[in-house]
């Protein structure tokens, strides 16, 4: 099962056909399924109505996060809520960019240490463990071979270590483009002299572009002392056969 | 589009080089002798350098004319630049706001307060746009460009102000949190109920740092308010424009017709639509001395090259005629990220439409 949060469906854009069960996770979806999971349905049809907690969820911040967080967490079955909702081997989740990514990842452990007691304090307790525990989740980073890309991904990994203890599992860079020209090809090209535009200056564009490209794979190697998985440039549309095939000939 | 407007706002989707585009902006109206300022979010560090840019200084700061001189493009105005930093920005603003010593003390203690300015999510959206207003009242500068965050929704940062201080008026919650007076009375036992219920879902000491940080606050709402005010009033201002900045991928694409459509209906004003990173299609033959191996590798290239120039082609094209808008610049995509003044003056050759 693939979940998308903040309302996004581009995973399931993509998964459309493919067998895989896709959710989107709205914060208001999930405020109503936790209060009425919390409270006797009177109360909790009160407190939903009267729209106090949905003022309490807004004034708080990073109480959306939470909630967010905390439906992805119901989904891999450690406890669903109703008895027939299917309990999922894997779920993975497409999380926001690094820093809001990183919000919502953190939103437990956050809410575990400021709210000391009580059913916040309990359950986000409970979700910060599963995410922590290596043996039950693993963080992947996704980058490119840029300069902003890689720095992202290495502040990533600091933050992640050291806010919640969490070691990135895998770090995936996407794009990665073929260097076709050995450096002397690249000389020799050089010479010619050919005007932009030019075959010759598309090839010498593509040797720079992957040798820049190239320098930022060493950089984010070195940052994180293991060598990130590449999976290659396509040209085409995304076509999610050739790239698993590429990331399972990887694993 | 842009000499005689005095704010600039470039917005886009992340990723597609809206930094450097600002930056190059501000450059190029340095170069017609305007002090200008410009205020970047988050910079990548070789470019931050090449700019003197120093982080959690959060004021502009005048790029020294020496790392101007010698790059082709002659600046007779003055460039500032400055990189936002939303937490500092923040506790600025509350200082200044607080009545007293006291207020401001016990807001910046506030662990409601330290999670809100240091959250990620919709700070940085505010403090930008509580930093551009500030340095449009200081009336420093002849023109302010602004980066904007790289948040998914582009449009965040358009209603920061405001979503911030209904948060912060947080009626809803304040009836609850402060039963007293008049409104308990009215109220009466349903508020105890609703409360009661709240307590079993969140616990006692959520309601108390929420009731604590409302209560601090209260002195300056009508200061938070005004600015959301000011702000309003100056994104509609006639002397302020927004570019667009996309790069030409399906999403980035789809991003800036959405941020051009809501522009429009909000009735801000659109200055321009700069598309970064455009393949340019490949003409011509291989020289006739090339051959054998090394003229199979140039021929791929060449063909690879071609087929993204004929990709950006057509998002560009959708993007023009979604927006009924003619591209004002597309710069090329450059083999590697612009990191120096060289970089900065060739995208703004491009900007400028002399490119070169």
């Amino acid at each position: 099962m693939v979940a998308e949060v903040g309302g996004r469906h581009d995973a399931g854009r993509l998964l459309e056909g493919s067998g895989a069960d896709h959710e989107t996770v709205t914060p208001r979806a999930a405020m109503e399924e936790y209060l009425h999971d919390q409270l006797p349905g009177a109360v909790a049809e009160l407190l939903s109505r009267s729209g106090t907690f949905a003022a309490f969820v807004e004034a708080t911040p990073g109480m959306n996060e939470l909630l967010s967080i905390g439906k992805v967490w119901e989904l891999t079955g450690s406890r669903r809520r109703s008895e027939d909702a299917v309990r999922y081997d894997l779920v993975i989740l497409d999380a926001p960019a690094s820093g809001h990514g990183l919000a919502l990842l953190g939103a437990p452990r956050t809410f575990s240490d400021a709210a000391r007691v009580g059913p916040i304090h309990r359950q986000a307790g409970q979700i910060h463990a599963t995410l922590s525990d290596p043996g039950q989740t693993a963080v992947v980073a996704v980058a490119l071979a840029e300069e902003m890309p890689v720095n992202e991904t290495l502040e990533l990994r600091a933050a992640l270590g050291e806010r919640m203890g969490i070691e990135l599992e895998a770090v995936v860079v996407n794009g990665v483009v073929p260097d076709r020209l050995t450096a002397a090809e690249a000389q020799r090209l050089e010479s010619l002299d050919q005007p932009a535009g030019s075959p010759v200056a598309a090839a010498l564009w593509g040797h720079e572009r992957a040798q820049a490209q190239k320098r930022q794979l060493r950089r984010l190697r070195g940052g994180l002392d293991a060598a990130p998985l590449r999976l290659p440039f396509f040209f085409g549309p995304p076509d999610l056969g050739a790239i698993s095939g590429e990331l399972e000939a990887l694993l | 589009m842009i000499p005689d407007k005095r704010v600039i706002v470039c917005a886009g989707a992340g990723g597609v080089g809206k930094t450097t585009t600002s930056a190059a902006v501000a450059l190029g109206l340095a170069a017609q002798g305007k002090r200008v300022a410009v205020v970047t979010i988050d910079p990548a560090k070789r470019l931050a350098n090449a700019l003197g840019l120093k982080a959690l200084e959060n004021e502009p700061r005048k790029v020294d004319a020496r790392r101007l001189r010698g790059h082709g493009l002659e600046i007779t105005g003055e460039l500032w630049a400055m990189t936002l930093d939303p937490k500092r920005t923040f506790d600025d603003l509350v200082a200044r706001l607080a009545p007293d010593e006291q207020a401001r003390e016990e807001i910046l203690a506030n662990r409601i307060y330290q999670q809100l300015s240091g959250a990620v999510a919709g700070s940085q959206e505010y403090t930008a746009m509580a930093k551009l207003y500030e340095l449009d009242r200081d009336g420093r500068f002849d023109a302010i460009v602004l980066d904007t965050p790289p948040s998914r929704n582009a449009l965040d940062f358009l209603d920061a102000p405001d979503r911030l201080t209904s948060f912060l008026e947080g009626r809803a919650l304040r009836a609850f949190l402060a039963p007293t007076g008049l409104a308990a009375r009215v109220v009466g036992r349903g508020t105890s109920v609703v409360l009661g219920a709240l307590k079993r879902v969140t616990g006692v000491e959520l309601l108390d740092d929420l009731r604590g940080f409302f209560g601090s606050l209260g002195g300056l709402l009508a200061g938070f308010r005004e600015r959301a005010e000011g702000v309003a009033a100056l994104l509609e201002d006639p002397q302020t424009t927004f570019l667009i900045i996309a790069s030409p991928e399906a999403e980035p694409v789809d991003e800036a017709i959405f941020f051009g459509t809501k522009l429009r209906t909000a009735g801000m004003q659109l200055g321009g639509l700069i598309v970064n990173r455009v393949h340019v299609p490949v003409v011509g033959d291989l020289p006739a001395e090339l051959s054998g191996p090394l003229a199979e590798k140039v021929r791929a290239a060449a063909a690879d090259l071609d087929a993204l120039a004929t990709r950006d082609a057509e998002a560009i094209g959708r993007l023009e005629r979604a927006l009924g808008l003619e591209a004002s610049a597309l710069i090329p995509h450059l083999p590697a990220d612009v990191h120096d003044i060289d970089g900065l003056v060739a995208v703004q050759r491009y900007l400028s439409g002399a490119p070169g």
